[in-house]
């Protein structure tokens, strides 16, 4: 058999006919970013500020005090309390009065020379992750202390420094990785219905009677969403851009890079699910199921840093955590392609072998 | 193989779980001629052709279909074959034009081949009118045209017709069969199947389906003369009568009511078919009038998926 481009084109052109008809997916190609984007950037504040904080400040020395007066500076914090001991401390928290307890012990700047031991100690209440996360910011602060700590440098280490966000805007975090959470939503869904729909319409079974090849089949289902996808990249960037001043640090085009290799990567497994799948109803669920732990174990959410380590294999074998570091790292630290392959590598491998899994699944038979 | 043939089967089978589809079945279907599968729905007659063009892997036997042997040689034979699946499986929301012109780039013709066979096919399947309107607003006949027109696109040399006519209705059946026998007049092999008696006899050669098997094979002109049975017709006044009084009768295979007649079929193995009846009739004290008449398509389909049932019954 000779081979032809004719075939592909013709699934190609075919499905950019019917997308163009099927005016509820073309909303959602447009809807989705654009609600969520207002979604995540106007009514989705992440924001920690201002938690209650009291002080149990047992040293009494101008070290200590200057600590607590700097760790209300980054606004994190207000301290609202001074107590005496560390029960009293637990029993705030335990009231709900305050979110976080800072006990300076009186042995303060003793232990500020050993680094072999805390300095200071943070009761946080942890049941809220935000404030979790929030605190650990403020214990990396403390460790910025105790590290090779030098009188003479002392003012400069009390210092907080954000630099990829410093006023504290969660949009600007967030903008990156949404452009990751709703390609993960929409691409995998356009591709694990597409081949359940035709056989649920009964097309299939005329085509698989047709010279028209299994790779020539998914290929043809896959690229006209790989331009979709682009669009959509370009319309979060737009509105990240003009309502929440999202910049981009890097390179434009490395964006759109590492983007079609994510977008690729997740209609590949789009179409993995459409060969196991038996009805389009089917392969919403299943695309359900992959969705959720992508937007709760990538990153994108809660820090990675904070998972247990199980959570963390899991978020590795998801393109959505991989795709969060990328895009995160070009456009806010303005990081080069160069010094994040390890992730490319990742959802290239993670794209190769769902493609090969479903041209293999696929059988031009019934049975 | 033999080279008159198209296609050839010997055993075929297929299981699917604890049911058998398809059971042994034997096939030699001589090329440029319409043979039919007729059967009840469940006799196995979509699953055979899927088997035949490789769409469903048998569980046992052998198929050859234009000398490529199935499944192995499936690929190859795509380009030969044609298929008109029983539902409509065409594109929906792509336009007539559009259908077409996707299956032409599928089978990967030229650009001129496209467009003449496209042109040719919308004159033979009067669809030029309809080149713009989207194929799932189309009529239950014009969906047919349109799925014959791209199943024979490629020219194949094997037609596989799976129920095509089940959704229209008789003027049209007609010419979707003058359209057939064009097809064949032009070197086209075709095989059909139907449940409708009309179109089986109109076959050169046929094959009656019963519970996966083969129940009678020929042409439809010496099943009707090498039946197992007489038919005897029976006029009265009260029809309902004579078949309570002959139904379950020994020798009697079965009675249909045509209006005011009663339609009885009796074994062969009852030399005096008409009277026969007759006397049951006389001793049932019902007046009637009985004449023996030619045997239909539908009374060899009767007398053959009987003998089955009590066969299976056995």
């Amino acid at each position: 058999m000779t081979g032809c481009f004719t075939r592909l084109f013709a699934i190609l052109g075919k499905e950019v006919q019917q997308l163009s008809r099927d005016r509820l997916t073309f909303g959602m190609i447009v809807g989705i970013p654009i609600m969520q984007i207002l979604l995540f950037g106007y009514a989705i504040n992440t924001d920690v500020r201002h938690l209650s904080a009291a002080v149990a400040n047992q040293a009494g020395t101008q070290l200590s005090r200057q600590l607590v007066a700097d760790m209300q500076a980054t606004q994190v914090l207000d301290v609202v309390q001074q107590v005496t001991t560390g029960s009293e401390l637990k029993t705030l928290l335990d009231r709900g009065e305050i979110n976080i307890g800072i006990l300076i012990p009186a042995d303060f700047e003793r232990r500020l020379q050993q680094n072999n031991r805390p300095s200071a100690q943070l009761l946080i209440d942890g049941s809220d992750p935000a404030i979790l996360s929030t605190a650990r910011a403020l214990t990396n602060m403390e460790f910025q202390l105790r590290s090779g700590i030098k009188p003479a440098r002392q003012q400069e280490l009390f210092e907080v420094r954000n630099y990829y966000n410093p006023e504290r805007r969660s949009s600007v975090f967030v903008v990156p990785g949404l452009i990751g959470v709703i390609l993960t939503m929409t691409m995998v869904l356009f591709t694990a219905v597409a081949i359940v729909r035709e056989r649920e319409r009964g097309n299939l079974e005329l085509l698989i009677n047709t010279p028209v090849k299994t790779s020539e089949l998914m290929l043809g289902k896959i690229i006209p969403y790989i331009v979709i996808g682009l669009i959509q990249v370009t319309l979060i960037l737009l509105l990240g851009m003009f309502l929440f001043h999202v910049p981009v640090t890097g390179q434009v085009l490395d964006v759109y890079l590492v983007s079609i290799i994510f977008i690729a990567a997740n209609l590949s497994l789009g179409l993995v699910i459409s060969t196991i799948a038996k009805n389009q109803f089917q392969a919403m669920q299943m695309t359900f199921f992959f969705f959720l732990p992508s937007i709760l174990l990538s990153g994108f959410m809660f820090p990675f840093e904070g998972m247990p380590r199980a959570a963390q294999y899991i978020a590795e074998a998801l393109p959505l955590t991989h795709f969060v570091r990328l895009i995160r790292g070009i456009m806010l630290r303005g990081a080069e392609l160069t010094q994040l392959s390890t992730d490319i590598y990742a959802l290239l491998v993670f794209m190769l072998i769902t493609m090969s899994f479903a041209i293999l699944r696929f059988k031009k038979r019934l049975d | 193989m033999n080279p008159d043939n198209a296609i050839e089967s010997t055993n075929l089978t297929k299981r699917f779980g604890a049911l058998t589809a398809v059971d042994h079945i034997n096939l030699a279907i001589p090329r440029k001629r319409i043979y039919g599968f007729l059967g009840p729905n469940g006799s196995g007659k979509s699953t055979t052709i899927r088997m035949l063009c490789g769409l469903l892997t048998p569980t046992e036997g052998a198929i050859n279909v234009l000398n490529h042997d199935l499944p192995r040689e499936a690929e190859t034979l795509k380009q030969k074959i044609g298929y008109m699946t029983q539902r409509f499986s065409l594109y929906e929301d792509l336009t007539v034009h559009e259908n077409l012109d996707f299956i032409a780039r599928i089978y990967c013709m030229p650009k001129s081949q496209r467009h003449s066979r496209i042109d040719d096919a919308m004159q033979t399947y009067r669809l030029a009118e309809l080149a713009r309107q989207f194929a799932g607003t189309l009529s239950g006949g014009q969906r047919q045209r349109l799925s014959l027109a791209a199943a024979t696109l490629h020219r194949p040399e094997l037609l596989l017709l799976d129920e095509p006519t089940s959704a229209v209705d008789p003027q049209t059946r007609r010419d979707f069969w003058d359209k057939l026998f064009q097809l064949v007049d032009d070197g086209t092999t075709i095989l059909v199947s139907t449940h409708y008696m009309d179109e089986a006899e109109r076959c050169h050669n046929l094959a009656i389906l019963d519970h996966g098997r083969i129940v009678a094979d020929g042409e439809p002109e010496s099943l009707m003369q090498q039946m197992d049975s007489y038919v005897v017709e029976v006029e009265s006044s009260a029809p309902r009568q004579v078949a309570q009084a002959l139904q379950g009768l020994s020798n009697i295979i079965s009675v249909t009511q045509l209006g005011a007649r009663q339609r009885v079929l009796v074994n062969k193995r009852q030399t005096d078919a008409k009277d026969h009846v007759q006397r049951l009739l006389d001793a049932a004290h019902i007046e009637t009038e009985c004449y023996a008449t030619h045997p239909s398509l539908e009374d060899v389909f009767v007398t053959v998926t009987n003998k089955q049932t009590v066969a299976d019954a056995v």
